[in-house]
């Protein structure tokens, strides 16, 4: 009974977020700003989503997400710029193409990283990071500093189906590794990875298994961003996008999937909702990021939903 | 042949000789104490045992199966597992994950089960669900099944390890120091709980205990430490007359 709750309440909530989106496109209720935001915002559920199976559920301070995503968008856009194909099969193997490649990375990196702890694997992600841009920024292949440029759009909001999917896709897969045996194994190894260890769980294997899988969506993740925007430059994918990620995750709640994904919304809007204060959405980022950060430490979370299952387990009594 | 043989394990840190050569057999079935006053090198006993240190010499043999070298995940596989002296749960888990997460190794499905929700995953995760409801019944820790872990109170979450340790099947269980914290009461209650697990579950004990009253009870036979070595060992009532061991206790 309680699976069967969790199944309806999750196609209703995609069937409805579907059935909304595209009401609203059709009927032309967004400008030309909002609907520019559509894949966007898919983008960034699909980063903080990915991000929050490392940072929130194994509880590995990553600061090259960014790095992923840029292996994905250039691996994408490299396969649609010199293979011919028509719109729909091309973007899907770049989707795959681009989670690969970067799910490789992530592996190649993961191996040696994933021993560090703390304090260490940030460093290393975020030196990851780094130096992918620097790569990206001499080889000619991906043109250097110029970048890629005239990659198809096959990823733009006309195509907002795909994304869509690629979005639930992403959430599910993840959502449904860390409910089984292997997101438990994962959380354990966040929790205590020495009880972990002494009842049989391999640590570095599930570390690793969750920083690829982590690392593949974002890669798919670059390669919609690739196909969206049409031009893709190593500093597109600095330092600043990974942190902007990991402020997405830090918003929703370390280990909330949901909360990464309304985040990820309400992050990703509100630069156009405040429009003309654009210049103020570091210090906005960074206010609002000190304000969760005060609330969930003072405990006024919990206060504030104790107070709502009490109110409503009254007013069942009434 | 004893079900565990270790024969002049020894381990420094630094200068400090924390084990030195330690012998101890320990036959199947049997409840076996290891006791001594603080500091003595116990704890430092069972991270050896489980691989978190890697002895400076000897053996350790379970079974006949050589631990000496292996990870700590793998001398779990072997049949060991243990407790921890600072209690150690999944804090962030329920009850019931806690147990499940030690279940990883005996209920299997695959990563593409787990993701495509495959039948397996369901009948496998049910027969997780009953398997670990049985072993929190024994502690009477199944209505907490939901909670999490870092919300029990103190002396369940010392239940609650046990349970998880039990879960992994091992042939030897290791308890740290289980009754620490705990007041006479739910001390008495829990030796007696130790003692109904050997039976139960059928599988041998070495428990760590720093009051000795505590293990006269329960434990068949007795090691005492005292500075890494082995101060004296045999049947229990033999050991707690020991001139050597009174000293040692009184002098502490
Ligand atoms: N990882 C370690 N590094 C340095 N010293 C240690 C370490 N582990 C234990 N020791 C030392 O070894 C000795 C024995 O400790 P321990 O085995 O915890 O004693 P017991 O469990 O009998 O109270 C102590 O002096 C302790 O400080
Ligand atoms: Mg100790």
């Amino acid at each position: 009974m309680k699976v069967d709750k969790k199944i309806i309440v999750r196609v209703l909530a995609i069937v409805l977020s579907y059935a909304l989106i595209t009401f609203l496109l059709r009927m032309g209720l967004l400008n030309r700003q909002y609907t520019a935001l559509l894949i966007p915002i898919g983008v960034n559920i699909m980063l903080a989503v990915s991000l929050n199976l490392v940072t929130g559920f194994l509880g590995e301070l990553s600061l090259g997400h960014a790095g992923f995503m840029s292996i994905g968008a250039y691996a994408g856009a490299l396969f649609s710029l010199h293979v011919e194909m028509p719109a729909l099969p091309s973007i899907l193997l770049a989707m795959v193409i681009g989670g690969v490649t970067a799910a490789v990375f992530g592996f190649l990196i993961g191996v040696p990283v994933l021993r560090l702890r703390g304090d260490y694997l940030a460093i290393v992600t975020l030196a990851f990071g780094e130096i992918i841009k620097s790569v990206l920024n001499a080889l000619s292949f991906t043109n250097g500093a110029r970048g890629l440029s005239k990659i198809p759009l096959n990823a733009n909001y006309e195509h907002y189906t795909i994304v869509f999917i690629a979005v639930v896709i992403t959430v599910l897969v993840i959502a449904n590794v860390v409910d089984s045996r292997h997101g438990r194994a994962v959380c354990s190894v966040r929790d205590n990875y020495i009880a972990a260890e002494s009842v049989g769980i391999h640590v570095s294997r599930f570390k690793i298994l969750a920083f690829v899988i982590g690392a593949f969506f974002a890669g798919v993740a670059g390669a919609i961003y690739a196909h969206n925007v049409g031009i893709i430059k190593p500093t597109t994918f600095d330092y600043n996008q990974s942190i902007e990620i990991l402020v997405i995750v830090v918003l929703g709640g370390m280990g909330s999937i949901k909360g990464s994904i309304i985040a990820a919304i309400i992050l990703t809007a509100l630069p156009e909702v405040l429009r003309g204060a654009d210049d103020m959405r570091m210090l906005l980022y960074s206010i609002a990021l000190i304000a969760m950060i005060l609330i969930n430490q003072s405990g006024f979370k919990e206060k504030l939903l104790e107070r709502f299952h009490s109110g409503k387990k009254q007013k069942a009594g009434e | 042949m004893a079900l565990l043989e270790v024969k002049n394990l020894g381990i420094a840190f630094g200068g400090l000789k924390a084990v030195d050569n330690f012998n101890i057999a320990i036959e199947k079935g049997e409840l076996y104490g290891l006791i001594g006053p603080n500091g003595a090198g116990k704890t430092t006993v069972f991270n050896l045992l489980t691989g978190v240190y890697q002895p400076d010499t000897g053996t350790m043999e379970l079974d006949g199966t050589d631990l000496v070298g292996k990870a700590p995940a793998d001398i779990c596989r072997c049949g060991i597992a243990r407790t921890f002296q600072n209690i150690r749960l999944f804090k962030k888990l329920s009850v019931r994950d806690n147990v499940k997460v030690a279940l990883h190794n005996d209920v299997e499905y695959s990563l593409l089960a787990s993701i495509f929700r495959l039948p397996s995953y369901f009948s496998r995760e049910k027969a997780m669900n009953e398997k670990s409801r049985e072993i929190l019944e024994v502690f009477g820790l199944e209505k907490y099944e939901n909670a999490y872990a870092a919300n029990l109170p103190y002396g369940k979450q010392r239940e609650l390890e046990i349970a998880r340790a039990l879960a992994t099947e091992p042939k030897l269980l290791l308890l740290d120091e289980p009754a620490a914290g705990m007041n006479p009461n739910e001390t008495a209650e829990l030796m007696e709980t130790i003692k109904l697990i050997r039976d139960k579950f059928d599988i041998t004990i070495l428990l760590i205990e720093h009051d000795m009253k505590l293990v006269a009870g329960i434990c068949e036979r007795l090691t005492v430490l005292n500075f890494g070595t082995e101060l004296a060992s045999g049947e229990t009532s033999a050991v707690l007359n020991d001139p050597k061991v009174i000293t040692a206790y009184l002098g502490e």
